[in-house]
């Protein structure tokens, strides 16, 4: 069961709250998708750590080979080839890896080349498995990494239960035929759109481990890959005037994905009427309020989790998760 | 010498476009012929790489310089593999600028802007 965590921005407590529902689940996985500022590994301190580097295909010309059709730069959406003075120019920070140029050129001059954009690194936290994005400074976009940690999840759920094994695997044909509408469907298919989890939608009945999903701050396409196959999204907020803007915005990503979820309120100082009137209007459950408190606070600054400190906050968040659960289980009758 | 000038307006009269890129047109300015031609600029609306789309279009109409008020990195990169002279605008109209040039009036443009990719609220 896939558990996405987000919020409008950073700082609200969303890594708080991942790494503690992580942290009191009896065995749970936690992906940090925050790939630009992971931190939730500060927390969990993983021992037995290992890495893989995530490479994504650049394209590569070969000059003595190209003939200067032009075609490759016609068709690259993003605009990241350009052709002077009888040059092939490949702009890597702008290429969004689609293939398509490549698939495309008439003489062959275009080949694939790896180009490293960041890392994975797993380890062991107790009883949480921990998992960590990590994107290089300057790159473009985080989506690949991110893609490949949920993926290595969703087919290891796959290994674990039969359930899951036919409704998620993707049957989308490979593509790899050398004709420009093809090559156009592989583009589309490879970016990031945010109707393309239509064909990972099925909901598996009975899951057999949480997985906790740290989403990137924002709404934009690192936060839409990262929510895909959440089977349920906590949205974080603080109760205040910029909290609820935020709120709103993540509202509005989660309802366009049509994802089930709830809201958690974090540094309540008592008066929480904003929100609490933009959730009532929109019937958006609230699912716990954690007050502005300071035994939480001195946790949190010192990098400990919580949970593991204090039975208080076990209890706390025990029990939001057993909420969580039992509403996508919910869903998930309501919906077979 | 043709050269190029990046406009939100097709007229003359109309201010230089505060940005390269995102320009609506690209003026190209003919001095032997004397004659100005206004190009749509279709990379305005496209996501990312829209300055190296620009600076492959100036460089296809056959300019030779560019008056811009900045650049980014991207599309001074293609300009320069191009060898292309780029001059800064001042405030005011096409016309003025073009003006100023031939009298010698505009200096190089070398304080480049490092280029805008990220992917911000908004996505891709
Ligand atoms: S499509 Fe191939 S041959 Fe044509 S310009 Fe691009 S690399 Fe060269
Ligand atoms: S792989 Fe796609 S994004 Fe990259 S240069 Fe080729 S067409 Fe453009």
């Amino acid at each position: 069961m896939n558990i996405a965590v987000l919020s409008g921005k950073g700082g609200t407590g969303k890594t708080l709250i991942s790494v503690n529902l992580a942290a009191a689940a009896e065995a749970a996985t936690y992906v940090d998708c925050d790939v630009e500022e992971p931190n939730g590994h500060l927390y969990f301190k993983p021992n037995n750590v290992t890495e893989k580097e995530v490479a994504v295909k650049i394209p590569h010309v070969d000059p003595a080979l190209c003939s200067g059709c032009r075609q490759c730069v016609d068709f690259c959406k993003f605009n990241a080839l350009a052709y002077i003075r009888d040059n092939l120019i490949i702009f890597d920070e702008i290429c969004h890896s689609c293939g398509g140029c490549v698939m495309l050129c008439p003489e062959k001059a275009l080949s694939e080349k790896d180009k490293v954009i960041g890392k994975i690194q797993k380890g062991i936290s107790d009883n949480v498995e921990v998992h960590t994005g990590l994107l290089k400074i300057g790159e473009p976009s985080g989506v690949p990494i991110i893609k490949t940690m949920l993926e290595d999840q969703r087919h290891r759920d796959q290994d674990s239960t039969q359930v899951l094994a036919d409704s998620r695997h993707c049957k989308c044909e490979d593509p790899r035929r050398r004709d420009k509408d093809v090559a156009q469907a592989l583009v589309d298919s490879r970016h990031c759109k945010r109707d393309d989890s239509s064909h990972h939608d099925k909901k598996p009945i009975q899951a057999p481990k949480v997985t906790l999903i740290d989403c990137p701050p924002g709404t934009a396409c690192m936060v839409m890959e990262s929510i895909q196959d959440a089977d349920y999204c906590i949205l974080v907020a603080e109760p205040t005037v910029f909290g609820l803007h935020n709120l709103d915005l993540v509202h509005q990503l989660v309802t366009l994905f049509n994802k089930p979820f709830g809201v958690v309120l974090n540094k309540c100082l008592g008066d929480d009427h904003l929100v609490d009137e933009y959730c009532e209007e929109r019937s958006i459950p609230i699912l716990v309020r954690l007050p502005f408190d300071a035994e939480l606070g001195r946790l949190n600054a010192k990098a400990d989790i919580a949970v593991r400190k204090s039975e208080k906050y076990r209890a706390l968040f025990s029990n939001l998760l057993e909420r969580v659960i039992d509403e996508v289980q919910h869903e998930a009758t309501a919906h077979s | 010498m043709k050269i190029a000038i990046p406009m939100d307006e097709n007229k003359l009269e109309s201010n230089v476009s505060e940005s390269f890129g995102r320009a609506a047109y690209i003026l190209i300015y003919d001095q032997e012929t004397n004659e100005s031609l206004f190009f749509d600029n279709e990379s305005a609306e496209s996501r990312g790489g829209a300055g190296i789309k620009t600076a492959q279009m100036v460089i296809d109409k056959g300019a030779g310089i560019l008056l811009a008020q900045r650049l980014g990195q991207n599309a001074a990169d293609v300009l320069k593999a191009a060898g292309l002279k780029v001059y800064k605008t001042i405030d005011g109209s096409a016309k003025e600028n073009l003006e100023a040039f031939v009298t010698g009036n505009l200096t190089l443009l070398d304080d480049l802007h490092p280029g805008y990719h990220s992917h911000g609220a908004g996505g891709h």
